[in-house]
């Protein structure tokens, strides 16, 4: 099956310290690769240089077999309309309401009239099932589940070809993880597009994977089904799984 | 052993590399500012945010600085029986020299630190990033309006504020130093020149643009949280500010010579 997306031996230094050594991963259409590794391994500026958010050092970002980082900037940001991406903390605009949030590609970026952008929005909206009702509210006012469903509906809204999802659980308490889980499960599987996650959250990594990938100083140590994840035979991911202080990895206190 | 040209040398570099940033920063900011797509909404909400909310501030400070200045000229033309002078050196002052930089500095004030803080804020919560993943440009989108605001809207406020200076001259001459209120309006237009308030209008261009493109860059390059974003605050003020002070020199050498 061709990759929608490839990273192809991504390094990447960052004051001082050398952040990504090598990263290859990559997804194929229709497919979900969660990355997991512990914190300050990497996972977010794997995320951010596939995206386009920061350039690697060295290495390929192929999307669709053409390498993103060579490109000039007008066919770059050509490619990166493909992308939708959903946010640790939503990063939803503050000084703009929940509707205008999430049609504000279509509307700054594709010039929908701001009516069939709303309507648009709002259908978006009960899609992950956000009721139309906070449409005119401002982010600060929902909830962090709310937040992250707006965040998700404004990744979906221009029906991306390659979903990226930063913590999507992160701060929620078990059964709003869950829901989200659930949703994004939904979602890939209705847009039929590739998706990358990254989190720590083993029960979310579970839920949302069809493949799991573990980060680790900076490369890509194990890699295989997310049904094998208890029996990848890898010592750091087992300590991972089990979430134990003791293993190889040091833990950082 | 200790080198103790090290640090100087250290810091020079640092500052190059930081006038080399900003210069870039700059660039982007004025191609961003005459390409299209150019978000109309979002100038006319920063020309409200920063012109129209800004006139009280600039007015009372004119009033008071205008009425201050007159009472100075006649105490030190006094000295020289040079009491009739009022009206002409506080219109010169005003229009030349401090409409422009006392407007430069309290927006310094509002208006840079209000751009650094907001920016910046959205730098440390990836708000900046979710909107390049949107397809969205941030220096269209966030740094060119504000800028092009606050390039065009500061002489309007500075025009604003000779106004209001010259009339807190007026006031305090004629209530509280015997002044005949139609002989120091006549003196005042009298001895004014377009060039006068030209040089002011010009001097409030410049300013309207580095107190904005001061504030977006050290919003734009601000990290570490509420800790990046207060120091990112502090640092817009007060290179805003020196910056204005420099400039303003300069604006002023070069059409006096």
């Amino acid at each position: 099956m061709t990759a929608k997306l490839q990273l192809v031996g991504i390094k990447k230094k960052l004051r001082g310290r050398q952040v990504l050594d090598g990263v290859d991963i990559d997804v194929a259409e229709r497919r979900s690769l969660v990355i997991i590794g512990g914190s300050g391994q990497g996972k977010s500026v794997t995320l951010k240089c596939a995206l386009g958010l920061m350039k690697p050092d060295s290495g390929q970002v192929l999307v669709d077999g053409a390498d993103v980082t060579k490109m000039p900037e007008e066919i770059r940001a050509r490619v990166m309309r493909k992308f939708g991406m959903l946010f640790q903390g939503g990063a939803l605009f503050d000084s703009l309401s929940v509707w205008e949030n999430i049609a504000f590609r279509l509307i700054n970026a594709d010039n929908v009239k701001r009516g069939e952008a709303r309507e648009r929005a709002i259908e978006v909206m009960r899609k992950v099932r956000l009721a139309p009702e906070f449409a005119d509210v401002r982010p600060i006012e929902l909830s962090g589940g709310m937040q992250k469903r707006a965040g998700l509906a404004r990744a979906i809204i221009a029906k991306p070809d390659i979903l990226f999802f930063d913590e999507p659980t992160t701060g929620l308490d078990p059964i709003t993880a869950d829901a989200i889980n659930d949703l994004i499960v939904e979602m890939v599987k209705e847009l039929g597009c590739a998706a990358v996650s990254i989190t720590h959250d083993m029960p979310s990594a579970r839920k949302i994977a069809d493949e799991i990938a573990m980060l680790h100083n900076g490369k890509i140590v194990w890699r295989g089904p997310a049904a094998s994840i208890d029996s990848s035979g890898n010592a750091m991911v087992d300590q991972f799984v089990a979430g134990r202080a003791d293993g190889p990895i040091q833990a950082v206190v | 052993m200790i080198n103790p040209f090290a640090p100087i040398g250290r810091g020079f570099l640092g500052m190059l590399a930081e006038i080399g940033r900003f210069s870039a920063f700059v660039g982007r900011t004025v191609a961003a500012a005459v390409s299209p797509p150019i978000f109309f909404g979002q100038l006319l909400r920063q020309v409200m945010q920063i012109g129209y909310f800004s006139l009280p501030v600039v007015g009372v400070t004119a009033v008071f600085i205008g009425a201050a200045l007159a009472l100075n000229i006649y105490v030190g033309g006094a000295r020289f029986n040079a009491e009739q002078f009022v009206p002409n050196i506080v219109v010169l002052g005003i229009t030349r020299e401090l409409g422009p930089v006392l407007a430069g500095l309290m927006l310094a004030g509002r208006v840079s630190a209000g751009i650094a803080a907001e920016i910046g804020t959205m730098r440390v919560t990836e708000q900046i990033d979710a909107m390049t993943t949107l397809s969205t440009d941030p220096f269209k989108y966030l740094v060119a309006p504000r800028v092009l605001a606050a390039t065009l809207t500061l002489p309007v406020l500075v025009l604003v504020a000779d106004i209001i200076g010259v009339m807190g001259g007026y006031l305090v001459a004629v209530n509280s130093l015997d002044f005949n209120g139609a002989a120091y309006l006549r003196n005042t237009f009298d001895f004014m020149e377009p060039q006068d308030v030209g040089l002011g209008l010009i001097k409030a261009a410049v300013f309207g643009f580095i107190i904005a493109s001061v504030g977006a860059y050290q919003g734009y390059r601000s990290n570490g949280g509420a800790l990046g974003v207060g120091r990112a605050t502090t640092n817009a003020v007060v290179v805003a500010i020196v910056l204005i002070l420099a400039v303003n020199y300069l604006i002023t050498a070069f059409f006096v010579e």
